[in-house]
């Protein structure tokens, strides 16, 4: 009675194959796509639209790409930019995103597009969880 | 270019972090929801609150 619980622990602990980063990776670079690595199609889903959406609407109000630091906030921004994975890479080959803030609208923008890189790394770590097994 | 109203632009940052909060906080989908409307309740609490306690110290 006592080896039941260890076996079926067992069992949920090993129904992903392969590397144990791949959905962390995959989830940065595209939104939700370590959540379908790993059959969670609902959860994938509502995070891809909800980041995808946000960066979108971002460089619709004509949101700031961050590029470079010249002090410690552009420095964090960029960070936050990063975590879009390649929605930030392909931003920056196209060139999109505004210049330095000009309306309050784009102030809103660059927010949005800061963001959605943070909650898309937030995204990312969930999908390493449930792949290592602390989260179900 | 998308111009939002300030308001309108909360209601959308709101709407989109309480999702990924809720799915990323809580294991079941019941909690989700529960938690994803308690996020959202709080980002536009929040906002009108401050708003009231900015215009009163404004004037």
């Amino acid at each position: 009675m006592g080896t039941a619980p260890n076996k079926s622990t067992a069992a949920e602990q090993t129904p992903h194959q392969g590397f144990v980063y791949l959905p962390l990776i995959a989830g940065w670079l595209v939104p939700g796509a370590g959540h379908f690595l790993l059959r969670k199609w609902g959860r994938g889903a509502l995070i891809m639209v909800s980041i995808v959406a946000m960066f979108t609407l971002g460089l619709a109000m004509d949101g700031q790409i961050y590029t470079g630091a010249k002090d410690i906030l552009d420095l964090l921004c960029t960070v936050g930019d990063l975590g879009n994975g390649l929605m930030y890479i392909v931003s920056r080959v196209m060139g999109l995103g505004g210049d330095p803030v000009m309306f309050t609208t784009a102030d809103y923008g660059t927010k949005f597009i800061v963001v959605a890189g943070l909650l898309n790394v937030i995204a990312a770590v969930d999908a390493h969880n449930l792949r290592t097994g602390r989260k179900s | 270019m998308l111009r939002p109203s300030h308001f309108s632009a909360v209601l959308l940052f709101a709407l989109f972090a309480s999702t990924v909060f809720a799915i990323t906080q809580r294991e079941t989908p019941q909690k989700m929801f529960r938690y994803g409307l308690y996020c959202f309740a709080l980002f536009i609490g929040s906002v009108i609150v401050l708003s009231w306690v900015m215009f009163l110290i404004a004037r």
